[in-house]
């Protein structure tokens, strides 16, 4: 944007004009060549799954190179001295030949690992910044769920991938992947000899998972990546409730350069710091683990962090068993499989839509809440992060049992019970931290901020001086809308409105998304005195009037 | 990033707005240089704004420019190490070799991308001239008249296809639909064969019948790893524990089927002393002198039931710790198993252990046929 603009050079004229005239482009290029991209630390998590995922695009061919998904046996010969003339599969010895004796191969297979656990780090971590600021609203419900299935699909895809290279754990994995098949009811030795093609281990699960691994996921993948891009361009990313947001504008620095060279640099940081890991951390070296051998498991045995909630929940599920009418129901498998993951994917799934249900709001929304201003959202987010992490952590109950000296039925006791009350625990202190916040937003409304300034009064009384909030604070301040009331159960003639149950469940689910709502308006002149205060307090009155 | 969007609200610092206010001794200066920043349009979260003073961004670009010099001098780096050095003597040879090759890749290669995104992370901030705008949002759902048209298109274009009024039309085409979006699950039959009754039985019955047209009581038990058959004297002391597997499985199964069939009877012995062991009913001879064998496969959800503790006598799988009693049965002690590892018959012929008979229930985790 310089001042003295000349005429475009000619080489950029020429390839615009070689493309729009085959293309027609430029309208399009004309209109979003400047398109605003709303500013918030939190919207680059989703940024760091997008270049994680083209990191592991980048490091996966590679490896394919070499890889071979193939569980002949043959016997090692490699550079590798520990596991020379040891039987093992094709598999695994080329997971070694790529370690061991491709240049580079090492570190690819490191990027690639760390990159795969970055990528599910920060879908999570974008999921949750999503559901917090309650960003998956209307309109954006359908990407919430695109988010969702790739979410999903990453747990696959990451799953399948340590799998492949054929050693002790990924083996004691899919040993675990054939126990929960076998454990569904009717169908479940068939879905897991048509697996396995035939029983476990047999010679089919590397090629099929390669090929699951490699084409059918990541095409999903990039398919949903690309809907959610698109989806997201075209209706504008939302914007956190600060000045100059609103649902009618945007405001933001332009795509291109800025946010154009700010997420190049982006790129370049994921891929920097995954380098970097690749290069000085290791992980999953599988080469001390040796081949894979139905009979053989290292203790400490885990799985990649995204699974461990799976692992958790297995874990600590009492052994439950139906045998009746000549069929065996295995509820010791099959409840902790798929009860945790089912209650978190189809409850993430539903919520915009239950929530739109029960607060009637059918409005647009391109204006984050703050987390605070949405109590129950918050806290069944927190109770919903509160079930996740504890599952996640009794994944490791053994590790933390040996560390810290404790026994490990203790720990396995421990998470039986918090699995009930952590949650519940979680939901209530989190309500009440959210509309303590509210008040406290509610007061500096009302009386200002603290200025940090003592005044002494001529009766000897000291005070701190209150002031009113600055403009751009106030906006944040006041960004909180004050919950509508709900409908009246009579109208105007005094008549009930006809309400079935769903109706009643409905009132009910709604007063209770209402129930401690403060209002946080402004007060006319602003300054503070007495008269704010009771201000404060009566509108809380008037609720309870209401109630 | 930006100073603005910051979620606190109620920050403690000192307001400006009042203008000059005396201090009062003993609290923080009323701070004037942040007055300066707090003016409305501090925001750059990227960008210097419209106006850059030349003098830094000249600093700045000099900043930029060696960083980007630094990732140059990587990537060379790279290239010149990989040429030169990682393949030295004909490749690498073993762990030494490869983890200085990923040293020196690696870290060559993470130089060079976070120089790089340094650099471009400063060149935005400093040397980027340009001013936050504003956009309008527009309502994303089409106005009502142009909706309705298009509705009355689309039931326009379904008559003019025919496809409404001509019902056996229709009807006709989704019977003929319905097949076709079966036949991709019929063509998936043959990725594996039908369960049957392979789960109920496992190679220690093969072995078992293999020894008995030979002539003999049971099938020798033998060390896994080692395939030496186990005398009773050799399994004497109390408290050991080892993985068996039944004799000959290494001749007599084709070879891509070991694994498969190991899978399934690999078995633990373990040594138990005699006054503590309580044979479960109907067993009482399926041991020899407190010596028993259970499965190895936990019937949780397969993983190797392996660790052993000698002092409690328990059987614990480090999957998801599953406890079993060695003396007692191999019942559950704890854990999210539900039932006992099945036990292997166990007797002594010419003073090895033999097997004399397979599993008398599946063994591994429970399936919906089990019963």
């Amino acid at each position: 944007m310089s001042e003295t603009t000349t005429a475009p050079p000619k080489a950029v004229e020429g390839t615009l004009g070689f493309v729009d005239e085959r293309l027609g482009s430029t309208t399009f290029f004309g209109r979003n060549v400047k398109k605003v991209f709303p500013d918030h630390w939190s919207f680059m998590l989703g940024e760091i799954a997008l270049y994680s995922f083209i990191v592991l695009l980048l490091t996966g061919v590679y490896l394919t190179f070499w890889f071979k998904p193939s569980m002949l046996e043959v016997v090692y010969d490699g550079s590798y001295t520990n596991l020379q003339g040891v039987a093992m599969s094709e598999a695994y010895a080329s997971t070694l030949h790529i370690s061991f004796d491709v240049r580079g191969g090492l570190l690819m297979r490191q990027i690639h690992h760390w990159a795969a656990i970055l990528f599910m780090a920060s879908i999570l971590a974008h999921m949750l910044r999503v559901f917090f600021t309650g960003a998956y609203r209307k309109p954006r419900e359908l990407n919430w769920l695109i988010g969702l299935a790739m979410f999903t699909l990453g747990i696959l895809e990451g799953l399948f991938g340590y799998s492949l290279p054929d050693d002790l754990l990924s083996g004691t994995g899919l040993r675990i992947t054939q126990g929960v098949a076998e454990s569904i009811p009717v169908v479940g030795t068939y879905i897991y000899m048509f697996l396995f093609g035939g029983e476990f281990p047999g010679q089919d699960i590397v090629p099929r998972l390669y090929m699951l691994h490699i084409l059918l996921i990541p095409a999903l993948l990039l398919a949903l990546v690309t809907a959610h891009l698109m989806i997201m361009w075209h209706q504008k990313h939302t914007a956190m409730p600060v000045k100059h947001q609103s649902e009618k504008q945007v405001y933001g620095y332009p795509f291109y350069p800025v946010f154009m060279a700010k997420t190049g640099a982006y790129f370049l940081f994921v891929f920097g710091v995954t380098a970097l890991f690749g290069a000085f951390f290791q992980i999953n070296p599988v080469w001390l683990y040796g081949p894979y051998d139905p009979g053989a498991i290292s203790s400490g045995s885990q799985p990649d962090w995204y699974m461990g909630f799976l692992e958790g929940s297995l874990r600590i599920m009492p052994a439950w068993e139906i045998n009746a009418w000549g069929h065996t129901l295995s509820l010791s498998v099959l409840i902790p499989a798929l009860l945790p993951l089912g209650i978190i994917m189809t409850g993430a799934a539903v919520w915009p839509f239950v929530e739109a249900w029960v607060t009637g709001d059918k409005r647009q929304h391109h204006v984050n809440d703050r987390p605070r201003n949405a109590p129950v959202r918050t806290a069944i987010g927190m109770a919903a992060v509160t079930f996740y992490g504890l599952l996640w952590i009794a994944g490791a109950n053994d590790i933390l049992a040996e560390r810290f000296h404790i026994s490990l039925f203790a720990t396995t006791w421990f998470f039986r019970v918090t699995f009930f009350v952590g949650p519940v625990l979680a939901y209530i202190i989190t309500k009440r931290i959210c509309i303590g916040l509210q008040r406290k937003d509610a007061e500096s409304v009302a009386h200002g901020v603290e200025s940090g300034v003592i005044v002494m009064s001529p009766e000897g009384r000291f005070s701190e001086r209150h002031e009113p909030a600055r403009e751009a604070e106030m906006h944040v301040l006041l960004s909180k809308e004050t919950a509508l009331p709900a409908a009246p159960d009579r109208d105007a003639a005094g008549i009930p409105a006809a309400k079935g149950p769903v109706g009643h469940l409905r009132s009910r689910l709604n007063r209770a998304w209402t129930l401690d709502d403060i209002p946080i308006e402004e007060h006319g002149n602003g300054g503070h005195g007495e008269g704010e205060q009771k201000a404060i307090e009566g509108s809380g009155e008037s609720r309870e009037a209401k109630r | 990033m930006s100073d603005e969007n910051k979620e606190t609200a109620g920050s403690t610092d000192p307001r400006e707005e009042g203008g000059r206010r005396e201090r009062v001794i003993g609290t923080p200066s009323p701070a004037r240089d942040k007055a300066l920043l707090a003016e409305d349009d501090i925001s750059a979260p990227a960008g210097a704004g419209d106006q850059l003073d030349e003098e830094s961004a000249k600093r700045a670009e000099r900043i930029v420019a060696a960083l980007f010099l630094l990732a140059f001098a990587a990537s060379v780096t790279f290239i010149a190490y990989f040429i030169g050095w990682s393949g030295r003597d004909g490749g690498m040879h073993g762990v030494e070799d490869a983890r200085e090759t990923n040293f020196w890749l690696g870290g060559t290669m993470a130089l060079a991308f976070l120089a790089m995104a340094v650099g471009v992370t400063i060149w935005v901030r400093r040397l980027m001239t340009s001013k936050p705008i504003v956009q309008e949002r527009h309502d994303l759902a089409a106005d009502e008249e142009t909706r309705s048209a298009f509705a009355r298109d689309f039931v326009e274009g379904a008559e003019d296809s025919g496809i409404t009024k001509r019902p056996l039309l229709r009807r006709t085409l989704l019977l003929a639909a319905a097949p076709l979006g079966l036949a991709p699950l019929v063509l998936l039959r043959d990725l594996g064969p039908l369960p049957e009754k392979k789960l109920r039985s496992t190679y220690w019955a093969a072995a078992v019948e293999r020894a008995k047209a030979e002539g003999k009581r049971g099938v020798r038990l033998v060390v896994d790893g080692t395939n030496k058959p186990l005398r009773v004297s050799d399994f004497a002391a109390p408290g050991s524990m080892i993985t068996v597997l039944p004799e000959g499985m290494e001749e007599h199964v084709p070879h891509e089927e070991l694994l498969t069939e190991v899978a399934k009877a690999v078995t633990i012995l373990i040594n138990v002393p005699a006054a503590d062991f309580k044979p479960a009913p109907g067993r009482g001879n399926w041991h020899v002198n407190g010596t028993v064998a259970y499965s190895k496969v936990c019937t949780h959800v397969g993983c190797p039931a392996a660790l052993y503790e000698q002092t409690t006598h328990h059987i614990l799988c480090p999957c998801h710790q599953s406890t079993f009693d060695a003396t007692n049965a191999a019942k559950v002690v704890f854990g999210p198993a539900a039932r006992p590892l099945p036990q292997l018959p166990l007797s002594v012929e010419d003073g090895y252990l033999i097997a004399t008979d397979d599993y008398q229930e599946p063994v591994g985790p429970s399936f919906w046929e089990r019963g």
